[in-house]
């Protein structure tokens, strides 16, 4: 059950209280999602053997070396071994896709191999293959930080980013930082409010039952302050992510995450 | 066909209490969800699964509808002899599916 079926208006009077001046979080208090779960689903996350976003990194290995179509080459016909060909890449994305001159995240950027590359159709955001391929690639950068490129057409994102992050959306008319920068580490009904950091992403989601990415995330967010969530794949959802990324800097990655 | 991360050590004493896990990829659909359609979805779960280790059956499950997607088994046994780990799970339709694992008992 999620916090938006329990009478989330009446939660958020007692938060809205508390709204005061905005400050980002310090860096020294920054906190990962993962540390506001229990003790279980933490030790979920932690062991391989029981983590089941490691099922989706298996099938995105095999995805890595399966050929799109008959005579289209294979991730791994490029790039090789994803260990070493992948190392990193997930913790610099969202990133600029220097051909076109566009911001992508990493599943935009491994869609434009797909079409690109692979002369294949792009996978559907939150497909089963895509988030597959997005969590086995991720899967390359675990525990090293989250690194965002210093790139003057990724600071118009960002900014553009902390602009939606900052601005009150929904029927229930709040921001996305009056939870995270304010008000993180307090309850929403049972739900603990987390500081939104997304360096484990994509999760692998107990309430789903399945994996889902950043976005299916926020798009969560999104209606349970009854807004109309951003599509998926817009350029919304990629500035925001481009903020997010910047926001968790130096955070180690820990792609797949488990989340309640 | 369903795929499973399978947790055996490669390597024990004899006489050890080693420790097995099974993550088992399967959305378990219960059956008594709706889809978009409004249509119920059709059931689709894991209905048993077994462990057997030279032969000798170590564990057994009956799974039911209620069981998460992607069931995770994890338990012990004794590790008394070198020899192959048999991992087995039928679902709905009786398709059982089977993987090994090796154990080498010094
Ligand atoms: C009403 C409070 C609220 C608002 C507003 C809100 N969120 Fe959340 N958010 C939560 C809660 C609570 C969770 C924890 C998950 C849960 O239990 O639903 C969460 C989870 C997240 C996570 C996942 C963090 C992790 O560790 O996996 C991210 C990222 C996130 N929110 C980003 C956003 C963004 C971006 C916005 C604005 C578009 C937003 N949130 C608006 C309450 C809120
Ligand atoms: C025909 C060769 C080829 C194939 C097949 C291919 N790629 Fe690529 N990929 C490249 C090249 C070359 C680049 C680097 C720059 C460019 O051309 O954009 C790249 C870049 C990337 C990047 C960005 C790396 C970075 O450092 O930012 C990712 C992620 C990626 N590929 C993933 C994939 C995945 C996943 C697949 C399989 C679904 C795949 N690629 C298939 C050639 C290929």
């Amino acid at each position: 059950m999620s916090w938006r079926a329990r009478g989330l208006a009446l939660a958020l009077l007692g938060l809205a209280g508390a709204v005061g001046a905005r400050a980002d979080i310090p860096a020294g208090e920054r906190k990962s999602g993962a540390l506001f779960m229990s003790k279980q689903t933490q030790a979920m996350q932690a062991d391989d053997t029981a983590n089941p976003g490691m099922l989706a990194a298996a099938e995105g290995e095999g995805l890595w070396n399966a050929s799109p179509a008959p005579g289209g080459k294979s991730c791994a016909q490029c790039h090789g071994a994803a260990e070493t060909a992948m190392k990193g890449v997930a913790a610099r994305y969202p990133a600029v896709h220097e051909a076109s001159g566009r911001v992508v995240d990493l599943d935009g950027r491994i869609n434009v191999c797909r079409q690109e590359k692979q002369n294949a159709s792009p996978l559907a955001r939150e497909s089963r293959e895509l988030l597959a391929l997005s969590a086995y690639v991720g899967l390359q950068s675990r525990g090293l930080a989250v690194a965002p490129p210093d790139d003057a057409r990724l600071a118009a994102a960002r900014e553009r980013g902390r602009a939606l992050w900052e601005t009150r959306m929904g029927q229930l008319n709040f921001s996305c930082a009056q939870c995270h920068d304010d008000n993180w580490g307090k309850h929403l009904g049972s739900a603990p409010i987390p500081q939104a950091h997304a360096n484990a992403y994509p999760i692998y989601r107990l309430e789903w039952q399945g994996m889902g990415s950043l976005q299916r995330r926020l798009r969560n967010c999104m209606s349970g302050v009854r807004g109309e969530p951003f599509a998926l794949g817009s350029p919304e959802f990629i500035d925001l992510e481009a903020f997010l990324a910047a926001r968790a800097q130096g955070m180690p990655v820990e792609t797949p995450g488990v989340r309640p | 066909m369903a795929r499973a991360l399978i947790n055996v050590p490669a390597k024990a004493k004899r006489g050890e209490i080693v420790e097995v896990k099974v993550l088992i990829s399967h959305p378990m659909e219960t059956g008594f969800r709706m889809g978009p359609d409004g249509k119920f979805i059709q059931r689709e779960i894991l209905k048993s699964f077994a462990c057997t280790y030279d032969g000798e059956a170590v564990f057994s499950a009956d799974l039911h509808p209620a069981m998460s997607a992607n069931p995770f088994f994890a338990f012990n046994m004794v590790a008394s002899q070198s020899g192959v780990v048999t991992f087995s799970w039928t679902d709905d339709k009786d398709q059982t599916q089977v993987q090994t694992a090796k154990i080498d008992v010094e």
